[in-house]
């Protein structure tokens, strides 16, 4: 935790502030730039965003609470993450880390992503050392439960999912300034979780719902992905991809950014093979860059 | 008797927080903390009881204080250390261990004199506390 910086903040006498300029506050915390690149780099997500800005608000005002010498117990952070299949959860919870970081709240803001595989065990007396050396190369950072419900099974009532359910709830309350538990899932499957498990529904402060993308915001996201892979759209490509996203999202198992980033693979798979067709033309930069329509149009969904 | 081995032993004891920021340097150092505890603390006794398994991949010192502090639980009258294993290739070796927690009277040790080959005399030492058996020491 950096030290508050007294000279900007108008110390009194007595070390306890009398004022606080919560704008060079904010910039010390330099958390306006994790933000701003939340805003940029993720497209949609209006919810989203707006809970994270909350968030920094809130701890931002609890930082100048402390410097004026008010009561500022540190708040619970713990977070549940629901929403369909490739709508950005991860990529939040990774920035979420920087976040709490930067402002303080968690030491080193790294991030450990786990699953039941790396908490549960496999015979008696595995689970509890499993989980709590887990949850010690967390402290200090982010511990992401993706697919959390899969730690509970009413199904087999010799499940030792439960026992590490139980010593995540022992750390997640009693040390709570040592780390932040995101747990993730699909909507359905993390409500009836949390209704079998109370004790965790109840220490988990804030609940964040991924709305799905639409067919715009796909468009945007998969403009993003091609820049950073260093392609591009021919203009008809541009089109053909506008006819499929609506077409693929009406299809089964479609999980939206996910679904997008595979399709675009598989358009830079059929791009490889057309221009190996026509063996012995001379190749430009701009031809290797290009995915046309009829990479795209090839694909499943049209037929 | 104050038993002074590995680092930090002259000091007075290490508080918690003093523990934390010396593991912290150990792991910012990229060295792997282990906790380790024993009732015969002699000098030549390298092997001491593991407390778990050592533990990598440590980012925050947070972790490896919640375990000193289970092994303090555990074994309140017993000695504690904390090493700091570095895994750097040429060092492969502790780079840093100290005491986190004693008992609270050690006895300490006896020089034992032993007539050899006529008139000659070997020196050693003994624990008096170690003379009981395992586990009934420093009660």
């Amino acid at each position: 935790m950096s030290e508050p910086n007294t000279k900007q903040a108008g110390v009194a006498a007595e070390g306890v502030a009398l004022r606080v300029d919560l704008n060079s506050l904010l910039a010390d915390s330099q958390v306006n730039e994790v933000l701003d690149e939340l805003d940029q780099a993720l497209i949609g997500l209006q919810p989203v965003k707006t809970r994270v800005r909350d968030i920094a608000a809130l701890l931002l005002i609890e930082r100048a609470r402390k410097l004026v010498g008010l009561a500022s117990g540190s708040p619970s952070l713990h977070m549940s993450f629901t929403g369909n299949p490739g709508t950005g959860k991860t990529t939040v919870a990774l920035r979420m880390a920087q976040i709490l970081h930067r402002l303080g709240y968690v030491r080193k803001g790294h991030l450990v992503s786990v699953t039941r595989d790396d908490l549960v065990g496999q015979y008696i007396g595995h689970t509890a050392p499993k989980t709590k050396e887990v949850l010690k190369k967390a402290m200090g950072g982010v511990l992401f439960i993706d697919e959390a419900y899969y730690l509970y099974r009413p199904e087999n009532e010799r499940d030792y999912g439960q026992e590490a359910i139980e010593i995540l709830l022992q750390v997640m309350e009693n040390q709570r300034d040592d780390l932040v538990v995101i747990v993730a899932g699909y909507r359905d499957r993390m409500d009836t979780f949390f209704q079998s498990n109370p004790g965790l529904s109840s220490r988990i402060a804030h609940h964040i719902d991924f709305p799905d993308y639409s067919a715009e915001e796909l468009e945007l996201i998969a403009g993003t992905m091609l820049e950073q892979m260093q392609y591009r759209l021919s203009s008809s490509g541009v089109e053909a991809l506008r006819e499929y996203i609506p077409l693929r999202m009406t299809q089964a198992h479609f999980a939206n950014a996910r679904s997008v980033r595979n399709a675009l693979d598989r358009a830079r798979l059929r791009q490889a093979n057309r221009l190996f067709a026509q063996k012995g033309l001379q190749l430009s930069r701009d031809d290797l860059m290009t995915i046309e329509a009829d990479d795209i149009r090839a694909s499943r969904v049209f037929t | 008797m104050k038993i002074t081995q590995g680092t930090f032993s002259f000091l007075p004891d290490l508080t918690d927080k003093e523990i934390t920021a010396q593991i912290q340097y150990a792991l910012d150092q990229g060295w792997a903390v282990s906790v380790e505890y024993t009732d015969d603390p002699h000098p030549r006794n390298y092997f001491w009881e593991m407390w778990g398994n050592p533990m990598f991949d440590l980012k925050d010192a947070a972790g490896a204080l919640t375990e000193v502090l289970a092994a303090r639980k555990a074994h309140p009258s017993n000695y504690i250390r904390v090493m700091a294993f570095d895994a750097t290739l040429g060092f492969e070796t502790t780079r840093l261990s100290f005491i986190v927690n004693r008992p609270k009277d050690e006895p300490g040790y006896g020089l034992v004199r032993q007539e050899v080959d006529g008139r000659n005399i070997r020196y050693t030492i003994e624990s008096y506390a170690a003379k009981a058996p395992e586990g009934r020491r420093y009660t």
